[in-house]
């Protein structure tokens, strides 16, 4: 007799995913797909794909899926749970849709206390359209358009977007987590579990920040890029649970 | 039919919408329309709807966005400024598909502008206004009643070809109050409306059925054409088959005034004096500006011995005029642009051949 120990979710289509060797973008659709599976709601989840390297999630994940204008994920996630408040809405994002482009979004909907899950991606630079400096680019990172390193003088500073949406009293579950090794991959797994299970239950606003990869703009090998994280992204960028079901709508 | 009914143009749309089943509405308060959204955000928590104010009219329209695609009857409000920041959430509801009823309520421009009528978004309305090749349906009511009438319509145009449509009104037909008959009274219950699994390819959930998804992204250049050409097609059908006008004594008229919503009103005031005073002259009246009744206006041209535009802006439907008229007449036009409106003396006067250059 055989025993299943690992499978595909049933959230996450069979398909090839078009992200580049080593990037952590695809463990982080895996996690959400389990947490969706973990609560039965594949049939009444509704996911928002972003623009950024993630924009093709809408053909990854096997629930109804909408695809939003660069930023506008959290407001186009409003519409659609307005209309369905008894299904699972979630958006999809990247640090530069979220944090930059789509700031207001992002403020709005947490503070509105809007009952849905955003899923962060935080890789420090703009992945899709060559790595060029994200609001989330650490001071003296090198990418395409800070080609000496992030100067503050010139190019301000980054913006910690978890802690500061916690400020806010709208959210219910706020957290930072990673997926630099099998551990931080279990914690984050379990954080973004949480996250949907707080919407279930008509908690309101939970976002996950997931410190991710981006191998081909950092230039790094995979395994390089996971220690750069570990090394330069976690110091500045610290694990954790910032709000904690307080507020909520 | 209810019983007449004096009321804000605003307020008519707002009513008019809900009785036509919209259960939601996004918006971002602007004036000259800041009626219609505050009548919502009293009126369709009572009908079981969701009014919500958006942080900007960018996130406005992509809520739009995700209550259409979602199946909801939804509708956002607007004035020229609110409107231009929503083109890149328009052309993604054109490219995605999505049904919705977008209403603006033009002020004058560029930039802040005014706040007081005007006719000078024709361009942005029916040309597109954000990126890419799309159109939307837009209706230019030229009344209270007729925006009232119109609204359904626009609901049902919406879903029949997976487009929105864009009723484009100005800040007289808003703030101005006239007595209008509704649907229903405002004490009547009103049916609920159709609910959203009914739009089978709306993201209500993947429930024994394989998921769907609403979208504007075709990365491969052939599928992209593809998508084009297939909503193209919509646009030719809209074409052949929602044009909508009016005309009045054009028949036998040497002077053919077009004008379209509350300029067409002033017109046709002008209109019925010129013929008091033996002057043959008569209005034809674009309803639907997208499509525009190219036909109909060519064929009341070749009659007449000239064509005189009349518009609250520099002269934007003036092209669509000339297109249709081509060298059949001459095209004269007088227009003022937004906050001052021309009066029907000014109007009879270029019927008469007299006030000079047009302005
Ligand atoms: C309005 C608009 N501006 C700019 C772009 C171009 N653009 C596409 S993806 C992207 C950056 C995405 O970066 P991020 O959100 O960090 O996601 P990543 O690709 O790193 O996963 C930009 C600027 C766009 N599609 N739309
Ligand atoms: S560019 Fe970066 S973020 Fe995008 S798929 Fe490649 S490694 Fe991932």
């Amino acid at each position: 007799m055989t025993t299943v120990v690992a499978q595909r979710p049933k959230s996450l289509s069979d398909v090839v995913m078009n992200y580049c060797p080593g990037c952590t973008h695809g463990i982080i659709h895996r996690l959400v797909a389990e947490a969706i599976d973990a609560l039965d709601a594949r049939e009444r989840t509704i996911g928002v794909a972003s623009v950024g390297c993630s924009v093709f999630a809408y053909n990854y994940f096997e629930c109804d899926m909408q695809q939003a204008s660069h930023g506008r994920a959290p407001a186009v996630a409003t519409g659609i749970k307005r209309v369905l408040p008894d299904r699972l809405v979630f958006t999809y994002q990247g640090d530069g849709d979220l944090a930059s482009i789509g700031a207001a979004e992002i403020v709005h909907a947490a503070a509105r206390g809007e009952n849905i899950t955003v899923i962060f991606v935080n890789n420090a630079n703009y992945g899709m359209t060559g790595g060029q400096m994200a609001p989330t680019t650490l001071l003296g990172q090198k990418t395409t358009t800070t080609p000496l390193g992030r100067d503050p003088k010139t190019d301000g500073f980054p913006i910690r977007m978890a802690e500061m949406l916690a400020t806010l009293q709208g959210p219910a579950y706020i957290a930072r987590v990673s997926v630099h090794s099998p551990q931080a991959v279990k914690q984050a797994g379990d954080a973004i579990k949480k996250a949907f299970r707080l919407q279930a239950e008509g908690k309101g606003f939970t976002l996950i920040e997931v410190l991710s990869t981006c191998p081909t703009n950092w230039g790094l090998a995979p395994n390089q890029a996971l220690k750069w994280l570990v090394e330069n992204l976690i110091p500045f960028y610290p694990l954790g649970e910032f709000k904690k079901e307080e507020g909520g709508a | 039919m209810s019983e007449p009914k004096l009321m804000k143009g605003n307020e008519a749309i707002a009513e008019a919408a809900i009785q036509a089943g919209c259960r939601y509405f996004f918006g971002y308060p602007i004036t000259p329309q800041n009626e219609l959204p505050e009548y919502m955000a009293r009126r369709l928590p009572e009908v079981g709807g969701v009014y919500l104010q958006a942080e900007s009219e960018v996130s406005a329209i992509n809520m739009v966005y995700g209550a259409a695609g979602a199946g909801g009857r939804v509708m956002t409000s607007s004035s020229s400024p609110g409107i231009s920041l929503m083109q890149e959430g328009i052309s993604y509801l054109a490219g995605a598909e999505l049904p919705c009823v977008l209403v603006n309520i033009v002020r004058g421009g560029p930039g802040l502008g005014g706040i007081h009528a005007a006719q000078s978004d024709y361009f942005q309305a029916t040309k597109g206004g954000g990126h890419g090749d799309y159109r939307l349906l837009v209706l230019a009511p030229g009344s209270v009643q007729e925006t009232v009438d119109l609204l359904q319509e626009a609901f049902d145009l919406a879903d029949k070809y997976r487009n929105p449509v864009m009723l484009l009104g100005d800040a007289v037909l808003g703030q101005m109050m006239e007595a209008v008959r509704l649907p229903r009274d405002l004490d009547e219950p009103l049916p609920p409306p159709p609910p959203p699994e009914s739009k089978v390819w709306a993201t209500t959930g993947a429930v024994n059925r394989s998921r769907n998804v609403i979208n504007s992204l075709y990365i491969e250049p052939e599928r992209l054409e593809k998508h084009n050409w297939h909503i193209q097609e919509k646009y030719r059908r809209m074409e052949a088959e929602e044009v909508r006008y009016e005309a009045v004594q054009v028949d036998d008229a040497g002077t053919v005034v077009v004008a379209y919503g509350t300029t067409a009103r002033i017109a046709r005031t002008a209109v019925d004096e010129a013929r008091r005073q033996g002057l043959k002259a008569g209005l034809f009246r674009p309803i639907s500006l997208y499509p525009f009744p190219y036909q109909a206006l060519r064929e009341a041209a070749g009659r007449a011995r000239r064509v005189l535009v009349v518009e609250m802006s520099c002269g934007q439907m003036l092209d669509d005029v000339r297109l249709a008229v081509g060298e059949r007449c001459p095209v004269e036009f007088y227009g003022r642009p937004g906050g001052n409106i021309p009066t029907p003396q000014e109007v009879l006067d270029r019927i008469a051949g007299k006030g000079g250059e047009a302005k």
